[in-house]
């Protein structure tokens, strides 16, 4: 296989493995400063506890997250010289003050957060996770403006043969950053929110810690439901967007073929990418596909056919992620809104709580899903519209692309599966395993 | 403005060096350093606190060489794909070491997890100094950036060196810091350990400054420039100074002139290149320099700023951390399940 491919492969791998950890450090960090605030304000003991066990699953999480970032940072210059190259002028710049802006604060005071308990006071040490919470929010924004710089340049122009800055400000105020930053921001909430719902809900069905697990479930649901019908919202915002800005990724998207006014949608679509139609479209509504593209039943939107072959992304990659996605983005609001209605009395409604036990790992699939329509939708250009992504691998070896992509993959599903593992025990545990650790009881595997 | 980013571009890779140097130093040295799992834990909890945010210098020292030389960027990482792919992994094993080796009770377990730690920490000291010694020497690059030779091309007599003085001194900076931070039969042993890779250090530094002479065109520089001559200079004092304050276990003093020899050792070599950041062995025209790999002087001075405002600010909180985190560490509990 050729340089191209593998490296296509591994930076997939890498990418997506790394943001299996980051929502969850994104939108756990806030619940825990939440909650270590309240216990600075109440000093409910009962909230330190709350702190001390979801701090520890986020800490775990965390330290991984932190791991599989470094070769990231990296892959750039093995991986994609040509493209560091190209473009390093506006896009390393993003990547160094991401890093001297947030990355420094969030090592530095979780480090504080977890070794500080008895060195500091009750609100430094408040402060200190509040730190991290937004030091993570910050270098969400710093990466994202990063990448929508590459789903939409602005503010360069082309010149030494390179794309070199002329408004750094446009770069990090165009209207895509703030719409990825609100949409991948509140997805995470809402996986930070679900996974801390999910495991409550384990608890509350085993009937212990009620009153420990019930707490933590209300305020994760009070967070993921806010964020989870918002995420609908900009979601369209981000739909009218790519519309707008990358028609051939809105086709794919909607494995749209024939340019038209009154735009179809159809409830199920299966592509056929090879004959440029689909194999089955059931119950199509006319002028919906227009509706959410532009808000506008009579626009028109462009078909695949209207775009060069050697233009067009890979339309099932991008079409069954992006259903995924939406689909999960319905049922979210959903389950919080029946949560909210059952929350006096969760305890009893047992279906439920196995649901949301079940519905942990879907808020991670919908952000992956969502990355593999901003990404694979993008292709094949690497920075829309002026770099191809064929254009802007390194003149390296397949093979030594290929050794690294077997290491990478071999070594990511181990470090996945001891995490998992981890995550699991400890949460199964409950806070009596985290106490019993805390006073010289070794807990075992 | 080019020059100002090179010498930043030094001093970055030297901090994180002299930051990342004693965590790493100190992990590789465990195997021989601990006899016992209190040991082992007292050498965890030394560096419990710190090693994360030690290593963002390395990511911001990547960064800023993305962001201020892109080129170079992509040359280096993508000709030392290999090299650096491996310190990539080392750092990862070391890092699950650390981490997960408190999360279990199970001692056979806990070895394996040790096990990766040390390894991985002697991995990345070692490839660190065979990927600079490299950069220092020239590597064979041609005009496209296109690297012709393999891993094994790297570790050449020059290179090799270049690793051993890297491994020594991190062994000594890494001992320098188990001293400061045990006590008791530990930190007896660390100042052994740290007084015997000084004296192998004096050695490799003297044969890594002779043998630069011969290999290399890195005193061509300071052979120009003679005042320059006060970099090295540095180095073999404060080499000295460290040997001196060690035997007189003041530990503190002796870890701030180690500190500033691998400073120094590391903006030795940078000079020596200038104004390449990259020499090519083939032809000194295919040299990824300060002047073909530099970025828009828009995006050097929005850099600039970035990097004056707030590496002070970073500086002065772990600066804090550290303090915070001062004295000697306990081997009972680890400190991480003191906290929770
Ligand atoms: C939306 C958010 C987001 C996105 C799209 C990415 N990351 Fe990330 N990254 C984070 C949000 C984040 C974070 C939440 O801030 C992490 C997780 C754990 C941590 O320390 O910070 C992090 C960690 C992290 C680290 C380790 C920092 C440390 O040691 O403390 C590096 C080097 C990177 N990332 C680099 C990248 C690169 C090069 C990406 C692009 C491909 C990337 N991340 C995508
Ligand atoms: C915000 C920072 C990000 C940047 C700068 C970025 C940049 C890139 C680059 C350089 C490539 C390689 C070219 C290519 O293969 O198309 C790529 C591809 C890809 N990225 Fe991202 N990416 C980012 C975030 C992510 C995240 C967080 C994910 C997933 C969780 C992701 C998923 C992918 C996938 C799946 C591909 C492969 C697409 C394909 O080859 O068809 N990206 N991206
Ligand atoms: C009905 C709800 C949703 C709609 C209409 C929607 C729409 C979109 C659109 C159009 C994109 C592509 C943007 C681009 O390529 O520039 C996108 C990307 C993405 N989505 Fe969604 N989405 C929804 C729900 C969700 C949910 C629930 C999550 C996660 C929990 C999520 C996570 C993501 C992520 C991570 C990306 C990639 C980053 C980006 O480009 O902004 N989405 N979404």
């Amino acid at each position: 296989m050729d340089v191209l491919i593998l490296s296509r492969l591994q930076f997939a791998v890498a990418s997506m493995f790394h943001f299996l950890f980051v929502p969850l450090t994104l939108g756990l960090s806030i619940l825990l400063a939440i909650m270590e605030w309240k216990y600075v304000r109440t000093g409910d003991e009962e909230y330190k506890r709350m702190v001390k066990f979801w701090g520890r699953l986020f800490v775990i999480n965390f330290v991984i997250g932190v791991l599989t970032g470094i070769t990231l940072e990296f892959q750039f210059g093995t991986n994609w010289s040509k493209y560091s190259e190209y473009v390093g002028d506006i896009f390393g710049s993003l990547l160094a003050i991401e890093s001297t802006l947030a990355f420094f604060l969030e090592s530095s005071f979780l480090a504080v957060w977890i070794f500080g308990w008895d060195r500091v006071s009750k609100r430094l040490h408040a402060w200190s996770i509040t730190i991290v919470a937004i030091a993570s929010n910050v270098s969400a924004f710093w990466i994202l403006a990063a990448n929508a710089w590459m789903q939409n340049p602005v503010g360069y122009t082309i010149r030494n043969g390179r794309a070199e800055l002329t408004d750094f400000f446009a770069v990090i105020t165009q209207k895509l950053v703030f719409l990825e930053f609100l949409h991948v921001v509140s997805g995470a909430y809402i996986l930070g929110g679900f996974f801390v719902m999910g495991i409550s809900a384990y608890h509350l069905l085993k009937k212990q810690n009620i009153d420990f697990f019930t707490r933590s479930f209300r305020m994760a649901l009070a967070f993921s439901m806010v964020f989870s019908i918002l995420e609908v919202v900009n979601g369209h915002f981000s739909g009218n967007y790519v519309a707008e800005h990358q028609p051939a990724k809105l086709a794919a998207m909607e494995s749209h073929w024939e340019t038209q006014t009154y735009a179809p949608m159809a409830l199920l679509t299966i592509p056929d990418e090879e004959n440029e139609r689909n194999l089955v479209e059931l119950i199509k509504i006319p002028g919906i596909l227009s509706f959410l593209a532009f808000n506008n039943l009579a626009a028109e939107v462009t078909g695949l056919k209207d775009i060069p072959k050697d233009e067009r992304p890979p339309v099932a990659l991008t079409f069954y992620p992006f259903r995924i996605m939406v689909l999960l983005g319905c049922l979210f609001p959903l389950l919080s809104i029946f949560g909210w209605i059952w929350r006096k009395k969760l305890i009893d409604h047992t279906r439920f709580l196995r649901i949301m036990l079940y519905a942990i790992p879907l808020p991670y699939l919908a952000i992956e899903m969502g990355w593999m329509v901003a990404e694979v939708g993008r292709q094949p250009w690497i920075v829309y519209g002026i770099m191809k992504t064929s254009d802007a691998v390194s003149p390296i070896a397949g093979s030594q692309v290929m050794v690294t992509l077997i290491a990478f993959t071999v070594l990511y599903s181990l470090l996945g599966i001891v995490d998992f593992l981890l995550l699991a025990r400890i949460a199964r545990k409950g806070p009596q395993g985290i106490e019993a650790a805390s006073t010289g009881k070794e807990v075992r595997i | 403005m080019e020059t100002v980013w090179f010498i930043l571009w030094g001093v970055l890779w030297g901090v994180y060096f002299l930051l990342d140097g004693y965590d790493l130093g100190a992990g590789a040295l465990m195997p021989v350093m601990a006899k016992s799992e209190e040991d082992r834990k007292k050498i965890y909890n030394s560096i419990g606190p710190f090693w994360d945010g030690n290593e963002v210098w390395l990511i911001t020292a990547g960064g800023v060489t993305f962001a201020a030389f892109p080129g170079t960027y992509a040359t280096m990482f993508s000709a030392l794909y290999s090299a650096l792919m491996l310190v990539l992994f080392a750092l990862i094993l070391r890092g699950a070491g650390l981490a997960m080796r408190e999360e279990t009770a199970n001692p056979r377990a806990r070895r394996f997890w040790d096990v990766l730690f040390y390894v991985g920490s002697f991995l990345a000291a070692l490839l660190f100094g065979v990927f600079f010694a490299n950069i220092f020497k020239g590597v064979p690059i041609d005009g496209e950036g296109v690297f012709h030779g393999n891993l094994f091309t790297l570790l050449n007599p020059y290179g090799l060196m270049g690793g051993l003085l890297f491994l020594v001194f991190f062994f000594t900076h890494g001992s320098i810091w188990l001293a400061l931070k045990t006590d008791g039969d530990l930190q007896e042993r660390a100042t052994r350990s740290a007084l015997r890779f000084w004296r192998v250090l004096l050695v490799i530094s003297v044969l890594f400054l002779v043998f630069s002479g011969i290999l290399t065109s890195l005193y061509d520089n300071y052979l120009a420039n003679p005042v320059l001559f006060i970099i090295p200079v540095i180095t073999v004092v404060s080499l000295v100074l460290t040997g001196i304050f060690v035997m007189k276990r003041d530990w503190y003093k002796s870890w701030w002139t180690s500190s500033i020899y691998i400073l120094s050792a590391t903006l030795f070599g940078v000079i020596g290149i200038y104004p390449s950041l990259m020499p090519s062995s083939i032809d000194p025209a295919f040299s990824r320099t300060i002047h073909n790999t530099a970025s828009s002087p828009l995006t050097l001075k929005i850099m600039l700023g970035v990097v004056v405002v707030f590496v002070p600010i970073v500086i002065a909180y772990q600066a804090w951390i550290h303090k915070l985190f001062g004295g000697k560490v306990k081997g009972d509990r680890s400190a991480y399940h003191e906290g929770y």
